[in-house]
């Protein structure tokens, strides 16, 4: 079965998030995974253990998330397509390879599946790795982060981290949860090349052809400098060309926000929710409208900021402690619209609780 | 006999001369490592690994393509570069710290999963780049930084013996020994034997090289040299501890 695609044309099918990752990895022509075992994610490896070896893909379980970080960074040295995934305390660990990754412009994909935290805390679902994931490691967030909301966009997105990682060569991120992970939905898979999507190709960073020094330079990769100035030379960079190509990769999403006097904003599967609710109460004639980060990093705030231009009040709604409230606060900067909030840590959220709130805020604005 | 060159030709000459301190031993094991791609041929085939430690110096020390990574992180760069392409042979340079303390999870399973990577690790007694504290290897009553009255065993244990426990994990293909920069044709053959073992891909191959560290130890040259001839070897056994392909002496 060597060669053969793993998906000819597209096909319908209903999944668990996991598998559709490890579909997605083989749809994009990943060629390797690395994995170390943590709930919610362990399906990933299982499915891409199972299914790979039919496509000629391999696998390796690691001693522990720094090992599987590490040596996803070696796969991806040698120019193919390789990628890991973890969540909770794993994408702990995971930061300290992933700082590596993002010092040295190598083109990781991590998927993370969000579980309960701080520390072990539940196995189930939440959305506090935001500030891990988008911000992790000892540097300045040069990564870009997907917050997916569906079954067809675990599977959209996979692709597209690969994309984005070997195009711009900055650490692409899934951010999952456990929801997503472990309930069933349907939705289209594919070949890239069927939807007329040109999967870039990975080049070598190490182990290129010809004899170094003679036929061609060798390659010194290196994180570590003596001198400041060498630092900042490398970092500026990095970080001037992570401004300029911000623009092309941002993603969001917005509804009725130039009639809404209410704007509701979350990411993730709690987005979900937020537009049944909000959808809802539109047609049940409220003024309100959503605002939908597709990238945490970077983030569309310049979007954001205009969505919210004639709003009267904004709420954020998170399973988490004010982690996506924080980007939108610091995104909002300078604008005197109120800023209400709907956290629920680790929790899952309906669209009742949504509605419930945002008539209360609106109610409240009549009164 | 045939007569070697003076510098490698898997060195890189414009990054010479190298960046060690006056005495050390890191550069000897790198001449060592030079001399035995050169004989292998293989210098457009391997990738050098170099962990956080005075290894790290090493970054551009060759003209073969090489990865500078993290502390006690080399070891599973390597691995994911030889499971992704296991027709490039790798070294994982590192320190004794490197190794035997913060990455020693990866030395352990490297070695019982039998990855077929050489890892090559710099005993010099102490951590050096961080300015001469204790390390798993150094020997009792050693005086560092973080051990100023000497390693007390009973406070803070034994050095750490690798070879000997790679040899105890490692399998029926793994290549496992302990040379010197004090005898270094021995050395040299040992690292040969560790790469051939790796391209044969019989197994793990782990060389650990008792080193000198003039800077921290605070030793002059005739002083470094009488540590690392007569004192380590009375800890740190020399020879060949596993020798799938054969033995050396
Ligand atoms: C995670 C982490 N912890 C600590 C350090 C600081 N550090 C840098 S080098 C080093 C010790 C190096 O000792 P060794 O591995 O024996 O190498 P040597 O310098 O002796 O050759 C330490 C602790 C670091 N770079 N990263
Ligand atoms: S500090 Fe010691 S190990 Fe480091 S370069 Fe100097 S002599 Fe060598
Ligand atoms: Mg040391």
């Amino acid at each position: 079965m060597n060669g053969e695609k793993p998906i000819e044309g597209e096909r319908k099918v209903f999944m668990t998030g996991n598998e559709v990752v490890a579909w997605g990895a083989l749809a994009a022509g990943a060629e390797i995974m690395y994995g170390y075992p943590i709930t919610p994610q362990n399906e990933i490896m299982h499915y891409w253990a199972r299914l790979g070896p039919k496509f000629g893909k391999r696998f390796l379980q690691t001693e522990d998330e720094l090992s599987a970080g590490f040596t996803t960074i070696g796969g991806v040295l040698t120019g193919k397509r390789a990628f890991t995934a973890t969540a909770g305390p794993g994408n702990v660990l995971m930061q300290e390879p992933l700082s590596m990754a993002e010092a040295m412009r190598i083109p990781t994909v991590v998927v993370i599946q969000q579980r309960g935290g701080p520390s072990t805390a539940t196995v189930i679902y939440s959305q506090q790795e935001v500030t891990l994931t988008c911000f992790g490691g000892n540097g300045e967030g040069l990564r870009v982060v997907y917050a997916t909301a569906s079954h067809q966009e675990l599977f959209d997105y996979t692709i597209k981290a690969f994309n984005t990682a070997w195009r711009y060569r900055f650490p692409a991120f899934i951010l999952g949860d456990g929801y997503q992970a472990k309930m069933r939905e349907s939705l289209v898979i594919y070949d890239p090349a069927a939807r007329g999507i040109e999967m870039i190709s990975p080049e070598p960073l190490v182990g290129k052809t010809g004899v170094p020094g003679t036929d061609r330079e060798a390659a010194h990769l290196r994180n570590a400098f003596s001198v400041e100035e060498e630092l900042l030379h490398a970092l500026g960079d990095d970080i001037e060309e992570y401004e300029r190509v911000a623009p092309e990769i941002i993603e969001y999403d917005a509804f009725n926000t130039t009639e809404a006097d209410l704007l509701v904003v979350a990411h993730g599967v709690v987005f979900r929710s937020v537009a049944m609710a909000v959808r809802e109460l539109v047609n049940q004639g409220e003024r309100v409208g959503y605002f939908r980060p597709i990238t945490l990093r970077p983030f569309p705030g310049t979007q954001l900021r205009e969505a919210a231009q004639g709003a009267e009040q904004l709420l954020v709604v998170e399973s988490a402690y004010g982690q996506l409230n924080k980007l939108v606060l610091e995104n909002l900067y300078g604008s005197n619209v109120p800023v209400r909030t709907l956290f629920r840590p680790g929790v899952g959220i309906t669209p009742e609780e949504v509605n419930e709130e945002c008539r209360a805020l609106l109610a409240g604005k009549e009164a | 006999m045939e007569i070697l060159p003076k510098m490698p030709k898997s060195w890189n000459p414009a990054s010479k001369p190298h960046k060690f301190c006056p005495g050390c031993g890191h550069g000897l094991v790198l001449k060592a490592l030079g001399q035995a791609i050169d004989e292998l041929g293989i210098q457009d085939r391997l990738v050098f690994g170099c962990d956080i430690g005075c290894s790290l110096l090493a970054w551009d020390f060759f003209n073969v393509d090489t990865v500078q990574t993290h502390h006690g992180r080399t070891t599973p760069v390597m691995v994911g570069i030889k499971r992704a392409r296991p027709e490039l042979v790798t070294v994982a340079y590192m320190g004794d710290g490197g190794g035997y303390a913060i990455g020693s999870q990866h030395l352990v399973n490297a070695a019982t999963r039998n990855d077929i990577i050489t890892c090559i690790l710099v005993n010099n007694t102490n951590y050096a780049m961080t300015g001469g504290q204790m390390a798993p290897t150094t020997i009792p009553g050693q005086k560092t930084e973080t051990t100023p009255y000497g390693r007390d065993v009973a406070e803070a244990g034994y050095p750490m013996l690798g070879p000997e426990m790679v040899a105890t994990i490692s399998h029926e293909g793994a290549y496992v020994a302990r040379g010197s920069v004090a005898k270094f044709r021995q050395l040299k053959g040992y690292l040969k034997k560790a790469l051939e073992n790796q391209m044969a891909g019989r197994g793990f191959s782990f060389i650990e090289a008792l080193s000198t560290c003039p800077t921290n130890w605070r030793t002059n040259a005739e002083q470094t040299w009488a540590f690392v001839e007569e004192t380590m070897p009375k800890y740190f056994p020399l020879g060949e501890l596993k020798f799938p392909g054969g033995k050396e002496e």
